[in-house]
């Protein structure tokens, strides 16, 4: 049994633990929880030690017959994207258990359902990315909507279960569109000598470009949804104001991620004529993210929801990176996801924090908390730092790479998007100012510091971005193989400096 | 080229000083000062033990390297955490631990009564650490983490006392200028690589030659828009006025004499990119022109004491973009103003700075006057810095503004003369400024504020205060004598001799002309502020009103980009929420309603079903029948 297989199992045995404890002893269960969710950090990162960068062929890999008479088989395998991904996810699942600690005691359901839903999410999460069948890619990817259905409508805050619909219908839609161009594929590979829904034998066929265009369709709207990018967008800032601080980590840290980890490992793979068709509009819509989402943000009076537009803004550079095809575009891409995820990750937590601590989520509300409460002052404008990009931190290497690789190829694109780190730096400090500065409100004074079991939650993310932000060769050289395969795979090679030497 | 092992030590210890500072907390408010000045010492004298061992070198082997760690390589991008140390950055590392140290000794006196001092200092040394890659990088990619590290740095310290919110408001507002200078300094890397396939100066200058005159000029153009954002020249000037807010010593270590002059630096390091395209030269001296005028007129009728000595910051570096302009010659000119700049102005903030310790933080010089008597020591410092600003000589800006002025008229033609006539003409209305500051603060009548009881400052805020007057007094001469600064320099700015100006004018009548429009201002200066009242006069003239209000740069901004960002912002909000989102909604509504009306038909009868089924095979038979037709 593949090590990646002991992963994904780890955490559904956690749940079914936590199903036979007994309803009451919450803390009992948290514990459990938490237990597990350390288990799988420590079995990712000894499987991330056993990971060969020198090679480029899919690695853990595991195959067993599941549905024969389709030739559906239960197969995973792990290049450096997929890696880097699963380590972010296993690393911010026991952070967000001990961040919202209390969060799931206001809900609809019990705490034990709470945690068992998060941990069935968490198998979930590491098999979305491990999948190497389209059709159990497929399966997992529409099965993780109901745990965070689950999640924001029996837990969350406000119009929870409106919020919670909207997101699942939302995403219910891509999925059937990606649904018809699973089938559509299986029919072609069928046709060309054996049905097949394993991806890299798909990667093989040879599609004529009308019929290319069509399934690229169906993956790409399904992973727009998901990602999201403009206007695919506006679930996101609903389900971002209505969920957990720890819901929303992970909705916008590691689901979305889904998203644009499909465009690199689906369109990109399957549809290499199809990708260089509908690149220049893609491209467009990269570029509108990333300018529409900071402008929104700008103007928005909930902290969430500014968060959640960030996020837009972020998606919308990702996916510059990734269709601008070039070494330092895609690698750079792809570091944004792991980057973004913590990021995003020490905003929604803070922000939860002080929304806890204050009552409300709205901006207006806050203000002068660098002199109440400094340690959660210092960690909300971290967070605010990292989603600026500031140098130094672990952003501004992803995001200064993606606009870097994109210039070659789409000088325009490229300047408009580098325009957004100066939107960047107005969502955030006005953000910064009216939260942390100016006088303290009576209605804040005397609200409590950061205890230490959030402090023990929010260390390590702030460790990651620092770290990274100087030291980001070790995940970089885990991604660069995934990033020269695509490259070589499409055909493209990167543009050659004008003046050689 | 030198391979060294120290230099990360410059950058490391000031960083790892602020961090545990921050991360340390109260625990290190006793010592936390004391600490941090300490390390800014030793930052000066491993500095100075790299100057001394660099003059024990010749030659190519001046420069010494050191590779820290690979940081970026992707694809044909290779950038390391790598320092380059040559005659250009030790200037500044000396200038920026030097002053930094001094001022560092200074704020332990000057914020010993701030309850978050500690705090204070973990920021200088934040900067210092900064602000020392920033001119060590030997990348441009380097560069910009340093660069953006100042920035934050800055915004830190004006922000100190952000639970004002105009001060919050000024710190949001220079971070937000800066970034605005960062897309250039983005974009000329962008162009850099596309071009020459590398981001390190040495790369760059090997191949520049090469690039084509317009990518040049896109090369020249985005850095100058980064040096205007960061040394707040025009376009991007507005920031620094509001920068005041920061305590004192910031004003005078961050907002005189080294941050603000990274622009200058930015452009001296990229002389091969400037010397191969005279349009980007002549978007340079026009920025620096404008902005010596644009800050000297401001300068004339500010009457808060740091505002004033912060238009004339701005006007002195305008100085100094315009001799970067100037070609080779300009580089070393423009540095050495530069270095000179350091030591008085940030003499002079510290005097103010001193004046106002003693005067309860009043910064209005309309309630000063006859603080001379009482300050006898910060009189004497900020006079010599005065004297030394107005290039009288034999003080400091006396050697480097007059080549400046001198190397302007060279310039030949009209463009010289242009130019020459501006730098004058500054020279005339620093003069004038600078004497109201004089006459306003130390000389003529009380007019403090009744609660007011100036004393001289302590040992601790005067002796930093006196080594720079020193500075003020000597430096120029020190600088230019056997033309130190320019033979030392010249194999980082002006490697092929290529210099060969005709002398418009021989440098003593540049001196004459410039004491003379010199002494215009003082004498003017003097004879108007005769008396001074409390209250600024209303009645004035409309190029006072225009000075006053900064011509009118915020409104400028406010109206352009502000006011219309806004509405921008509030129509899209607007538009996702009714357009966007409104779609989605619209289709819920449509699935939603339709399910209602077809669950009408759901009604249980057979009879109905049977109807149904019948117009089911009849449409069925009929579409049939169409598509086969």
């Amino acid at each position: 049994m593949s090590i990646l297989t002991t992963l994904q199992l780890l955490p559904l045995i956690g749940a079914i633990v936590i199903a036979v404890l007994p309803v009451g002893n919450a803390k009992l269960i948290k514990q459990t929880a938490l237990g597990f969710s350390l288990l799988v950090t420590i079995v990712s990162i000894v499987m991330a030690f056993g990971f060969k960068t020198s090679e480029s062929a899919l690695q853990f890999t595991e195959t067993r017959s599941w549905i024969s008479a389709f030739n559906i088989n239960y197969a995973v395998g792990i290049d450096g994207m997929a890696l880097a991904l699963i380590l972010m996810t296993t690393i911010l699942v026991p952070i967000v258990f001990l961040a919202g600690w209390n969060e799931s005691e206001n809900g609809r359901w019990s705490v034990k359902v709470f945690y068992i839903l998060l941990l069935i999410l968490e198998t979930m999460m590491i098999g979305v990315f491990a999948a190497t069948d389209v059709f159990l890619f497929y399966v997992i990817f529409e099965a993780m909507l109901l745990p965070v259905y689950f999640l924001i409508g029996g837990y969350g805050v406000g119009e929870r279960a409106a919020a919670a619909m909207k997101f699942l219908l939302y995403s219910l839609f891509g999925g059937l569109l990606m649904l018809a161009a699973v089938i559509g594929l299986y029919i072609i590979s069928t046709n060309q000598g054996g049905g097949t829904f394993d991806i890299a034998k798909l990667s093989e066929l040879r599609i004529d470009s009308a019929t290319q265009n069509w399934l690229f369709l169906g993956f790409f709207i399904a992973f727009a949804i998901k990602a999201p990018l403009w206007p695919f967008h506006t679930w996101l800032p609903t389900a971002a104001k209505s969920a957990t601080a720890g819901t929303s980590t992970l909705l916008l840290g590691v689901l979305d991620k889904v998203g644009t980890y499909g465009m690199i490992r689906f369109c990109m793979s399957f549809f290499p004529d199809a990708t260089k068709t509908f690149t220049p509009a893609i491209i467009t819509l990269a570029v509108i993210s990333i300018l529409y989402g900071a402008f929104l943000a700008i103007g928005q009076k909930d902290i969430n929801s500014l968060i959640a537009f960030t996020s837009i803004s972020h998606f919308g550079f990702i996916t510059l990176g990734i269709f601008a095809l070039t070494s330092q575009g895609l690698t750079g891409a792809i570091f944004y996801m792991v980057n973004h995820g913590f990021s995003t990750a020490a905003l929604f937590l803070t922000a939860g924090w002080m929304i806890k601590r204050r009552g409300s989520s709205q901006i207006a509300d806050f203000g002068g908390l660098q002199r109440v409460t400094p340690i959660l002052a210092w960690s909300f404008f971290l967070a605010g730092m990292s989603a600026l990009a500031l140098p130094g931190l672990s952003s501004f290497v992803s995001e200064f790479l993606v606009l870097l690789g994109s210039f070659a190829k789409y000088p325009v694109a490229a300047i408009l998007g580098t325009t957004g780190i100066i939107l960047a730096a107005l969502y955030v400090l006005l953000a910064v100012q009216r939260s942390l500065h100016g006088e303290t409100p009576a209605t804040s004074s005397g609200i409590p510091d950061l205890n230490l079991r959030e402090k023990i939650a929010i260390a390590p993310v702030i460790a990651v971005l620092v770290v990274l932000g100087f030291y980001p060769k070790p995940v970089l050289n885990v991604i660069n193989p995934t990033t020269q395969t695509v490259m070589t795979h499409a055909g493209v090679s990167d543009p050659v400096a004008k003046v050689a030497k | 080229m030198t391979t060294s092992t120290n230099l990360v030590y410059l950058i490391a210890l000031p960083l790892f000083s602020a961090a545990a500072l921050l991360l340390l907390g109260r625990i290190a408010d006793k010592w936390g000062h004391i600490f941090a000045t300490l390390i800014s010492a030793t930052v000066f004298v491993i500095g100075a033990i790299e100057f001394f061992a660099m003059q024990g070198r010749t030659g190519e082997s001046r420069a010494a390297t050191q590779k820290i760690f690979e940081w970026i390589s992707v694809g044909t991008l290779h950038v390391d955490a790598s320092l380059l140390l040559d005659q250009l950055s030790i200037c500044f590392v000396l200038l920026i631990s030097g002053v930094g140290t001094l001022i560092h000794i200074y704020s332990i006196a000057y914020m010993s009564h701030d309850h978050d001092r500690r705090r204070f200092f973990a920021y200088l040394n934040l900067f210092i650490a900064a602000m020392l890659l920033l001119v060590l990088g030997d990348s441009y990619l380097n560069l910009y983490v340093g660069w953006e590290g100042v920035g934050l740095a800055s915004y830190l310290l004006i922000g100190f006392w952000n639970q004002k919110p105009a001060y919050a408001t000024a710190a949001k507002k220079a971070f937000v200028a800066n970034r605005v200078g960062d897309v250039g300094l983005s974009l000329a890397i962008m162009i850099a690589f596309t071009q020459f396939g590398t981001v390190t100066f040495a790369g760059v200058k090997e191949s520049a030659s090469g690039a084509s005159a317009g990518a040049l000029t896109a090369i020249g153009a985005m850095l100058l828009l980064a040096a205007a954002g960061k040394s707040a020249q025009f376009p991007l000037q507005s920031w620094l006025g509001d920068a005041m807010a920061g305590p004192t010593p910031v004003s005078a270590l961050i907002h005189a004499a080294t941050m603000v002059t990274a622009g200058v630096y930015l452009i001296t390091r990229s002389n091969f990119i400037f010397d191969a395209s005279p349009m980007a030269q002549l978007m340079v001296v026009c920025v620096g022109a404008i902005t010596l005028l644009f800050g000297a007129l401001i300068g004339t009728a500010k009457d808060d004491i740091k505002k004033a000595l912060a238009a004339s910051t701005m006007s002195q570096i305008g100085y100094m973009i315009l001799a970067t302009g100037l070609g080779p010659i300009g580089y070393a000119f423009a540095i050495m103003h530069l270095l000179t700049h350091g030591f008085f102005k940030a003499g002079m903030f510290l005097g103010a700075g001193s004046v106002m310790h003693g005067m309860n933080d009043e910064v209005n010089m309309r309630r000063y006057g006859a603080i001379g008597k009482v300050m006898p020591i910060t009189a004497a410092t900020f006079g010599l810095g005065y004297l030394a600003i107005l290039g009288v000589p034999p003080f400091a800006g006396f050697y480097s503004k007059d080549k400046i002025i001198e190397t302007a008229f060279n310039a030949g033609g009209i463009k010289g003369i242009l130019l020459g006539g501006a730098t004058l003409l500054g020279a005339a209305i620093t003069a004038f400024y600078m004497t109201r500051v004089i006459v306003l603060t130390f000389t003529g009548t009380k007019r403090w504020d009744e609660n007011a009881h100036p004393h001289e400052s302590p040992f601790l805020m005067w002796a930093p205060m006196a080594v720079l007057a020193v500075g003020s007094v000597a430096s120029g001469f020190l600088l230019s004598s056997g033309s130190a600064l320019v033979n030392w320099l010249q194999p980082v700015v002006n490697e092929h001799h290529e210099h060969h100006t005709e002398e418009f004018l021989p440098p003593m009548v540049v001196s004459v002309m410039a004491l003379v429009v010199v002494a215009i201002g003082v004498a003017f200066a003097i004879l108007k502020y005769r008396t001074v009242p409390v209250v600024a006069p209303q009645e004035v003239s409309v190029f006072t009103k225009a000075a006053r209000k900064d011509l009118y740069q915020d409104s400028f901004n406010e109206a352009v980009f502000m006011r219309p960002g806004q509405k921008l912002t509030a129509g899209l909000v607007t538009t996702d929420y009714k357009v966007i989102d409104g779609l989605v909604r619209m289709v819920g509504w449509v699935i939603q309603t339709s399910s209602t009306a077809l669950r009408a038909i759901q009604n249980g009868y057979v009879r109905s079903y049977a109807l149904i089924m019948v117009l089911g095979v009849l449409a069925l038979v009929t579409a049939v029948w169409l598509v086969t037709l």
